[in-house]
């Protein structure tokens, strides 16, 4: 079974908290987390809905096989409407958090209306309760995390948080759980501020039953533990470098977006590189990385734990940052590093504590960021509108002042938290925003990645690695290598990463593991957990299932297929070097046949075939 | 001629001594085959997962035959990695 059958209710609005049972006719179809979660958004909030209106409802949703023994199983997903892009939003997070809400008794927590005053909502196994919040609110993360356990006195709650990004009407804020993991997209802790609630804590001591066959789960976990311990990539390579190797790997290739995706590649890339993590500094021979480190139950590790130079001008005179905290991952170093036209990793990752801190999606800024100095670049900001700011691309200092002032909503940082297409809407140059659906692009060109421009453009939560992430195929050559500069076989490579993405997301466990895993591996992991037949094919079904539902949310939500698209930028104006040099991403050459195979109309409209085929809720 | 080796992740350990930034310059007959160039620096062939030239990747197939490498070139190795 795996799935504790259970969901909190908690109505902010009358404080009223109430368990319900689980319906699991439609877990059978959705199984959890991602695509559970939205179906119960779907079934309870009009997608046309105001995103930070007190009708928007916010899910907080495990997996079956969240706080099992199942390596990674330690994933929690957060579904709203977002407010950056008026579409869905379901954004996922490791550390301990989703395995404690587990361990509590919990498959979700659905918060719905809107507190008159802040609050926090505290839950110690089946007892749950608001806690008045007016002291935390105007805190940052881990200032309010600090706090919570002080309160309770138990240095074992887990907690996800907002900080002050999300409270100023930041619209990429973050939820940020264990101080440094994060439900970092689509602006889902602007959401929760939108609710008066400051913070989630969990305490769980009932551990993680209900398990269909116990034997099996057990022997399958550990069967397909050790494929992940075999592979060199998660055995190996992800624990020692993580994310960050891929920055040499796509700049060489000519596909790291650089100043504001104005070029393709960086000539500063290695400085800010996962193997430059691992060089000692000159000033105190340390390096910037201290160890890896992992989630809940997992057995790769690739998380990073960083130290800033103390001699740094960002951290010299502030000994609160000279220890050790989350260092820089691929997409976050990109964002505030490349896009900035930024080289130096001590500003980077002190800048990526900063988002920590205070709950910024990095990706979201780093990009915006990269925006406005275009803007500025081109006389359309000057220092009057920045606060006296010299927002140029490259300024390590700029991107500092700017990080500080965007983390505590103050100044310009208050523009910057607009967003990107706002952004560059409010100051009359729309076609300098690099998104789509409102959401800023992450770390990969598609001129030089043709895939990629397909799953950005196609992306239910608008720009976006992580919904069909064929970087694998196109550049690693996982499962199989394809070339990244054609076309041809891009829809459906693109749709077998979505579905086969949108299952995993739905199961408690990690993305990362499917290099290393297919369904071949995680299917026999759920079938042993969870009651119905859990073949490899009902889960690409259901993952499928899901990426409909999600575009059915959207349609309805007034989007159309004309925002299947990407910036003129990288539809009309040519890579400047590198392999994909004269090249442009041909996503003409890629939809239709994209919406031929997902079964919608030449629009992009779901037909009714296709609502019938999913049984999609009318 | 003169070319440019990048090896990287672990692999930047079987670069020359002094080696900076995962790179050196180094001298390789025209007719060279890029497996004969990972042999050279004793990367074990499976680790030599991903390697582009200027940018390209070229296959396992085709590391075997003389790779019409030009002056200048750039050869960039990894091992099996990932991230996102």
């Amino acid at each position: 079974m795996a799935w504790t059958k259970k969901i909190l209710r908690v109505n902010l609005t009358d404080g009223v908290i109430q368990a319900e049972p689980l319906n699991m006719e439609w877990a059978q179809q959705y199984l959890g987390q991602r695509g559970l979660a939205t179906r119960y958004l779907v079934e309870e909030v009009d997608s046309q809905v105001d995103a930070l209106s007190p009708e928007n409802k916010f899910i907080m949703a495990t997996g079956p096989l969240t706080g099992t023994m199942a390596s990674t199983g330690g994933r929690y997903s957060c579904i709203t409407k977002s407010p950056l892009t008026g579409a869905i939003a379901c954004s996922n997070s490791g550390g301990f958090f989703g395995a404690e809400m587990k361990n509590a008794g919990w498959d979700m927590i659905i918060l719905e209306g809107k507190s008159p005053t802040p609050v926090y909502l505290y839950v110690e196994d089946s007892e749950a309760r608001l806690i008045p919040a007016d002291d935390l609110w105007g805190k940052s993360v881990w200032a309010t995390d600090e706090e919570i356990h002080k309160k309770h006195q138990d240095p074992q709650i887990r907690i996800a948080c907002i900080g002050r990004a999300a409270e100023s009407g930041n619209l990429f804020a973050a939820v940020v759980n264990d101080l440094h993991r994060a439900a970092g997209r689509s602006g889902v802790g602007t959401v929760l501020a939108s609710k008066n609630v400051k913070a989630v804590a969990l305490r769980g001591t009932r551990g993680v039953g209900n398990l269909k066959d116990p034997m099996r789960f057990m022997n399958a976990t550990f069967e397909h533990k050790q494929v992940l311990a075999a592979n060199a990539v998660t055995g190996a390579g992800l624990p020692t470098y993580g994310t960050q190797v891929l920055m040499n790997v796509i700049n060489e290739l000519g596909a790291l977006p650089t100043r504001n995706m104005r070029e393709v590649r960086f000539e500063g890339a290695h400085s800010v590189s996962g193997e430059a993590m691992h060089e000692p500094r000159a000033s105190d021979g340390k390096k910037n990385l201290t160890r890896n480190g992992g989630c809940f139950g997992c057995t790769i590790a690739c998380g990073r734990i960083s130290t800033v130079d103390r001699t740094h001008f960002s951290v010299k005179d502030k000994p609160q940052y000279w220890g050790n905290s989350g260092g820089l991952e691929y997409e976050a170093a990109w964002a505030l590093g490349p896009d900035t036209g930024v080289d130096d990793l001590d500003a980077l990752t002190y800048v990526n504590f900063l988002c920590n801190e205070d709950g910024l999606d990095p990706i979201s800024f780093g990009a915006t960021v990269a925006a406005a100095m275009e803007l500025f670049e081109d006389g359309v900001l000057t220092t009057a509108d920045t606060g006296g700011i010299e927002l140029k691309f490259g300024s390590a200092e700029a991107l500092v002042q700017i990080t500080e002032l965007t983390a505590r909503g103050e100044g310009f940082g208050k523009e910057i938290g607009l967003g990107s297409k706002r952004l560059c809407e409010k100051y009359g140059r729309p076609e300098l925003s690099m998104t789509v659906k409102g959401q800023e692009f992450p770390a990969y060109d598609p001129r030089g990645i043709q895939g990629m421009g397909l799953t950005y453009a196609t992306s239910n939560r608008g720009a976006c690695h992580l919904r069909s992430y064929t970087v694998s195929s196109e550049v690693l050559g996982i499962p199989i290598k394809t070339d990244p500069l054609v076309t041809d076989g891009k829809p459906e490579l693109v749709i077998a990463f979505q579905d086969a993405t949108a299952a995993v997301d739905s199961s408690g466990l990690c993305i990362f593991t499917t290099f290393a895993w297919s369904l071949d591996n995680i299917a026999p992991q759920i079938d042993a957990a969870c009651e119905g037949d859990w073949s490899v094919e009902k889960c690409a079904e259901v993952g499928a299932r899901i990426w409909q539902l999600e575009r059915d949310f959207n349609m309805r939500a007034g989007l159309t297929g004309a925002d299947d698209t990407l910036p003129k930028r990288l539809l009309k104006d040519a890579a400047n070097v590198g392999p994909a040099e004269g090249k442009v991403c041909d996503l003409d050459a890629m939809l239709p046949k994209y919406y031929e195979l997902r079964g919608w109309t030449t629009d992009g409209q779901l037909t009714s075939e296709t609502r019938q085929r999913y049984g999609l809720p009318s | 001629m003169q070319i440019t080796l990048k090896l990287y992740a672990h692999l930047g350990d079987l670069l020359p001594a002094n080696s900076k930034q995962n790179k050196a310059e180094i001298e390789v007959p025209e007719s060279i085959s890029l497996n004969e160039l990972i042999d050279r620096f004793q990367i074990p062939r499976p680790m030599a997962h991903l390697v582009l030239v200027n940018g390209l990747f070229v296959c396992d197939r085709d590391r075997d035959q003389p790779f019409a490498l030009k002056p200048k070139d750039a050869v960039a190795i990894w091992p099996p990695v990932a991230g996102g």
